[in-house]
């Protein structure tokens, strides 16, 4: 099929204005739906890229519950203030040269990786399709729990220690 | 020139979406009929015979409406919001088959599944779209400007999430007897019967998961016993209290395409699908018709019936006794996949 | 067809932009998010590289880097908010009592 190429600079476009957009928002309200567009753009691209239980994991957990909590952070702090505070900018001058060092930064990081030239081949070499695709959680999961086992129980030992930290710092002292 | 395959299936997915607009429509008919006959009243009786046609007499009044705004209201997501929610309503049923595979009465070559796409890990899509669902109702609560808005979106939103968690849990151990993640193969790991007479329902293996399915759907579409968010008697109407005319049709086309997702993916994966006796695999989809409708009408039947969780209790009995329960459930699953071989 | 550099390209590009949202924004949230925008493009090049080599692992990876960004977005969003429950403020700026 030749979908993959217009659909590959679809999703690509949407994600690199979506971020742009992101950055340079007044309303972090704002910023927070547009991340969002560009985290669901980024599932599209990762199943261009025959890896569907990444993207559905990208929904659920990035974009389904990261950025919620996000969006309720910043709709609770937001309700007493009304004006100026919780968004304030740096002054053009400094503004613009940054925008100007982001764009040299990321012309530099571009070329440096398009000049190795094993990077040019197809990433998804015609024809064959892995094993992967056609069952992706079944081939996902005899890797994970058997090779990377240890870093699993040391994930969840991590997401206990980030719950708990959480509810302590954000808790009101009374 | 498109091939006659790619206009069968633009065919299907207008199918389905003008199927969903209709079955909202009989919902909000069927809705407002058990309610008035548990309430021992008529109910609608005057728009067409025995009132058929009211659901569409509440479009018509809807559409000719003024489109109120609130001053203070933030125009953009104002409007965004009954758009997210009704598209991630109805983009959740494009992975959900609804019957066999069917020849159209002959006029198709090739056997068209009755599904809009067959992912091979259409459960957790259908998970990930209703997750996504969260923010139409969040973003509702927040740009209408309204304290009582504000605080109903922020419920209904932590409520969903919390309920999201037991949700995930059951589908997780229907996979486990299922081995597989695509709806299709799990509702052909339910067809035939044991002793001859039983259908090889999940429901029969797992009844705890369906109730804790069931329940957390309820909890997950904002409906009775757990509609707290949008109390009539407590907040006003909670997140769409400052909407009017069409972006309130919106939001409730919505709740009512979500309950019927609930309820298709639930009879998809407890109840067999559209497996059923008498009748061929090409008309299945009766039978899906007949089991989604049955647990539709359960919907009904239990927000007229039972009084209001508040919200305290409500996420006390999330988190504190359905979560627990469905990871006991799934290491009971697992426990019996291994050692029975089920 | 699609090439590895494009991915590669692209990751850079969201990368480069995730830097420099960190750097020039002046309220907490934002370069929260900005940091979230990193760990994108970190995830793309992965899930990318995975695909070119055939294997498995990285979406793996991929999957543990979600759940440390969750981990961190979780820890980080409270200390903001402890933060802003002190200054009423949400600017780095604002809190520069170290500052010697």
């Amino acid at each position: 099929m030749g979908f993959d190429l217009p659909l590959f600079y679809l999703f690509a476009a949407v994600a690199v204005a979506a971020s742009l957009l992101v950055i340079g928002q007044r309303s972090p309200i704002y910023s927070v739906m547009l991340l969002i567009a560009s985290f669901v753009a980024l599932a599209g691209l990762y199943v261009l890229l025959d890896a569907p239980f990444v993207a559905v994991i990208q929904i659920i957990i990035y974009a389904g519950a990261i950025l919620v909590l996000f969006l309720f952070v910043v709709m609770l702090l937001n309700a007493p203030k009304e004006s100026g505070g919780p968004w304030q900018r740096l002054a053009a001058g400094p503004r613009r040269l940054g925008a100007a060092l982001g764009a040299v930064f990321a012309v530099e990081l571009v070329w440096a990786l398009w000049r190795v030239a094993a990077l040019r081949e197809p990433v998804a070499p015609a024809g064959m399709l892995p094993a992967e695709a056609i069952e992706p959680v079944r081939s996902i999961g005899q890797v994970l729990y058997t090779d990377y086992a240890f870093a699993f129980e040391v994930t969840s030992l991590l997401i206990l220690v980030a719950m708990v930290g959480a509810v302590v710092l954000a808790k009101r002292h009374v | 020139m498109p091939s006659v395959t790619v206009l069968v299936h633009l065919g299907l997915v207008l199918a389905v979406f003008v199927l969903l607009l209709l079955a909202s429509a009989a919902m909000v008919y069927a809705e407002r009929k058990v309610a008035a006959l548990i309430q021992q009243r008529e109910g609608p009786n005057r728009v067409g015979p025995l009132g058929l046609l009211q659901p569409f007499a509440d479009v018509i009044k809807l559409m000719f409406k003024e489109e109120l705004r609130p001053g203070g209201a933030d125009a953009v997501l104002f409007l965004l919001a009954p758009v997210i929610s009704a598209t991630a309503a109805f983009a959740a049923f494009a992975v959900v088959p609804f019957g066999g595979e069917t020849t159209v009465f002959g006029l198709l070559e090739q056997p068209l599944k009755l599904q809009v796409a067959d992912v091979n890990v259409a459960v957790l899509v259908v998970f990930a779209i209703t997750s996504m669902s969260v923010y139409g109702i969040v973003l509702a609560g927040w740009s209408s400007n309204s304290k009582y808005s504000l605080l109903g979106g922020l419920r209904s939103a932590s409520q969903m999430i919390s309920y999201e968690l037991p949700y995930g849990l059951a589908l997780a151990s229907v996979l486990v007897l299922a081995n597989s993640l695509s709806l299709t193969t799990i509702v052909d790991a339910q067809a035939g019967y044991w002793f001859g007479f039983v259908p090889r329902w999940f429901v029969f293996l797992q009844p705890v998961g369906f109730l804790i399915f069931m329940i957390a759907g309820v909890a997950e579409t904002n409906r009775a016993p757990f509609d707290f968010p949008e109390a009539e008697q407590e907040l006003v109407a909670g997140y769409h209290t400052e909407y009017s005319s069409m972006a309130f049709a919106m939001f409730f086309l919505a709740e009512y395409i979500n309950m019927v997702t609930v309820s298709a993916v639930a009879t998809d994966l407890f109840l067999g699908g559209w497996h059923g006796p008498f009748l061929p695999a090409s008309l299945g989809w009766i039978w899906f018709l007949i089991k989604t409708s049955a647990l539709l009408f359960f919907y009904i039947w239990m927000r007229w019936t039972l009084p209001r969780y508040r919200y305290d209790q409500l996420m006390q009995f999330g988190w504190k006794f359905l979560l627990p329960l469905a990871v006991l459930n799934l290491l009971v699953t697992a426990a019996g996949v291994i050692f029975l071989g089920l | 067809m699609v090439s590895l550099n494009h991915y590669l390209a692209l990751s850079a590009i969201l990368f480069a932009i995730g830097t420099t949202g960190v750097f020039l924004r002046r309220n907490m949230i934002t370069v929260l998010l900005s940091i979230e925008i990193m760990l994108n493009a970190a995830n793309l090049m992965l899930v990318a590289f995975g695909r070119h080599f055939g294997a498995v692992d990285g979406q793996i990876i991929v999957f543990f880097v979600v759940t440390v960004a969750a981990a961190e977005a979780a820890v980080g969003l409270a200390i903001v908010i402890a933060l802003f429950r002190l200054r009423e403020s949400l600017d780095p700026d604002a809190f520069t009592s170290l500052k010697w």
